[in-house]
């Protein structure tokens, strides 16, 4: 299992269009995500999940993955992450 | 038995047809304990299939008759679908509690409506209302419910339903639907916005129609009157055959005035141009016959999004208004919000004075950086088309010299970039705080045109908040000290070559203050497209001299109600109707 630690930059948070594009590229990998947010665990796959969870911007999350790409998971959130989903 | 009941207006027109009431299935679930956790595994897997296709479908079907707008609705509707929390919830129950497969689906959206619910913001409501409707889909395909279907209807009628959801009104056979009446709903409401851009005619909120009507029962949908009768006797039934026959003669009426310049019978030329908020109005512009866009109120763009909107979704935007009127202006005022209008993106502080604080412009001298990313928007969609800017809030020569200093700054940015933009840009302010009025002609020395906001300026002048039932009665854009501030600003402009005055608050589009307007030296006339063809109708019929002599006996009348008796006098004499 690796894991990382990632501040949202991006003005929404994981909110709304952000969150909807976190949960898809998390769809794109095979293994298991999960973003740890002070001590709470949510499935990176879950939209309901991700929305609920309340990451505004300056969060400090940790996002972890276990699974075949593992690697590629997590580095493809994070730089989704720092690229502030594009706003 | 013939009945009559009111209800809120949603869209105009009148419409007679049979009653189709439209009600949910009601859903039963097995609350029994089942055994067979296999069997009702497979029978959620099968729903969760079926539920898909639909949805895919529906999809597709929005896209196609609505736009991309509303296909987001089911993109959205897809992720709730596939997500893991909801597939895993929904096994877990059957799996450990040995619940039907039915129940276990009910409950698992229950509780994260719930959690939605709970959260105090619009857009929480929202998704808990998208979970909702995708849960009662699976439902209804576990239980093999088949839903009252409105894509196949073999002949016309009118809808009569609790209200409308995107699903609902997607797949609906939209030939045969002749008007929606419903129990709840506002002018804002997806049944409101759907009927509107069908052009059918609305009465919404009736609290319980779907009770008292029976399909197949005779219903007139009185969209202007906001009533419904439900079985008229034959000769009310004549009357609103006639009523119909009348608005549609008078639509064609104002129609057929597309093509004709707003000019007086001697010859004076005004500019007669559409307010807009998003880019799905202006073909409404452009259909009643608007030369331009008087006013494109862009904090729609931010209150509409999730997200701070940036700098190449607001080009695209400017862009389509600019690329629609090759000639005419294109007036886009920057991010007016503050005051009541909140984004859920940028905090904002609770004022004790909301309307005199941190408001349009004087936000955006404190988010500077939010600010220049419209500008740069602006300037780079001005090679499109004809662009003015325009500021609001201006309370000074000041804060205009300051705007200007940030749009300097854009434009160098881009000059350096070599991107190119129109360096001739109109610049103007909103005038909408007496100060403003009162210093047009030091104002003047800085811009192109003036955009009178009768709503705020009559706030601001009069002092009184119009949402405050005590003291709205005080709220008179027809008071002479309005139309002392008005001629106050013409007169700036009329003396000018190079400036003009518009206006854009309500006034410009009631029939009844045109002809004072045109009158005091109005030079643009900027107000929702449905009211162009009036306004237009009323210009054409009158003699500017005549106007003239009318708004300067209108200038020294006592009081706003001396004002409009004497308006509606006149309007006799010269047999023009509002």
């Amino acid at each position: 299992m690796i894991k990382k630690e990632v501040t949202v930059l991006n003005v929404t948070g994981l909110h709304a269009r952000p969150a909807s594009m976190f949960v898809q590229t998390a769809g794109k990998f095979k293994s298991k995500i999960f973003v740890i947010k002070e001590g709470n665990s949510i499935n990176a796959k879950s939209i309901m999940g991700i929305m609920a969870g309340g990451i505004a911007q300056g969060t400090t999350i940790e996002i972890q993955a276990e699974g075949e790409d593992e690697t590629e998971a997590v580095d493809a959130l994070i730089q989704l992450i720092n690229d502030k989903f594009g706003e | 038995m013939m009945f009559v009941k009111e209800g809120i207006i949603a869209s105009p027109g009148i419409a007679i047809a049979k009653a189709f009431v439209y009600e949910k299935s009601v859903v039963e679930v097995n609350l029994n304990k089942v055994n067979d956790a296999q069997r009702e595994l497979a029978r959620f897997h099968c729903a969760l299939k079926e539920s898909h296709e639909q949805i895919e479908n529906i999809r597709l079907k929005a896209i196609s008759e609505f736009g991309d707008e509303e296909g987001a609705i089911f993109e959205a509707h897809a992720m709730v679908l596939e997500d893991p929390e909801f597939t895993d919830g929904v096994e877990a129950e059957i799996n450990d509690n040995h619940l039907s497969a039915d129940y276990a689906v009910k409950i698992v959206t229950d509780r994260f409506c719930g959690i939605f619910d709970q959260m105090d913001d619009p857009y929480f409501s929202a998704r808990a209302l998208d979970i909702k409707d995708v849960g009662t889909r699976v439902l209804q395909n576990i239980l093999g419910v088949v839903q009252a279907d409105l894509s196949r209807l073999d002949e016309d009628v009118i809808i009569i339903a609790d209200d409308l959801t995107p699903s609902d009104t997607a797949q609906m056979d939209k030939k045969r639907v002749k008007g929606f009446v419903t129990n709840i709903g506002s002018r804002t409401s997806h049944t409101a916005i759907i009927a509107r851009s069908l052009e059918i005619p609305a009465v919404l909120g009736l609290y319980d129609i779907t009770k008292t009507v029976k399909t197949g029962d005779i219903i007139v949908v009185d969209g202007l009157a906001g009533q419904v009768t439900v079985n008229p006797n034959a000769e009310q039934t004549e009357n609103f055959k006639i009523e119909k026959k009348k608005y549609q003669e008078y639509r064609k009426e104002l129609e057929e005035l597309k093509d004709f310049e707003a000019i007086t019978l001697d010859g004076h030329k005004v500019e007669l141009v559409g307010n807009i908020g998003e880019t799905n109005d202006i073909d409404g512009v452009i259909k009643n016959g608007g030369v331009g866009i008087g006013l494109f109120r862009t904090e729609l763009l931010y209150m509409n999004s999730d997200t701070m909107p940036g700098e190449e979704k607001q080009l695209a935007a400017y862009r389509s208004a600019l690329e629609a009127f090759p000639n005419g202006p294109v007036i886009i005022r920057t991010l007016d919000i503050g005051g009541d209008k909140k984004l859920s993106y940028l905090s904002m502080d609770d004022e004790a004075n909301p309307f005199l604080g941190l408001r349009a412009i004087r936000l955006c001298f404190k988010e500077v950086e939010l600010f220049k990313i419209q500008l740069r928007a602006i300037l780079r969609a001005s090679v499109y088309g004809n662009a003015h800017i325009m500021f609001p809030m201006i309370s000074s020569i000041t804060e205009v010299r300051q705007a200007k200093a940030i749009l300097s700054e854009c434009m160098k940015e881009l000059d350096e970039a070599n991107i190119p933009y129109d360096k001739k840009i109109k610049i103007g302010v909103m005038i909408e705080i007496p100060s403003a009025a009162i210093a047009a002609d030091i104002i003047a020395k800085e811009v192109d045109f003036f955009s009178i906001g009768t709503n705020d300026l009559c706030q601001y002048t009069l002092a009184v908040d119009r949402m405050n039932q005590d003291v709205a009665y005080l709220y008179d854009p027809f008071n002479p000290a309005i139309l002392r501030l008005v001629r106050q600003v013409t007169n700036v402009s009329n003396n000018q070559t190079n400036c003009f005055t518009g206006m854009c608050g309500e006034m410009a589009g009631d029939p009844m203050a045109a002809i004072l307007l045109l009158g005091l030296g109005l030079d643009e006339f900027s107000m929702s497209a449905f009211s162009i063809p009036k306004i237009k109708k009323i210009i054409r019929s009158v003699r500017y001299e005549d106007a003239k002599a009318i708004a300067q006996t209108a200038l020294n009348l006592e009081t706003g109600e001396e004002v409009t008796n004497y308006i509606l006098a006149e309007m006799k004499k010269l047999e023009i109707d509002i």
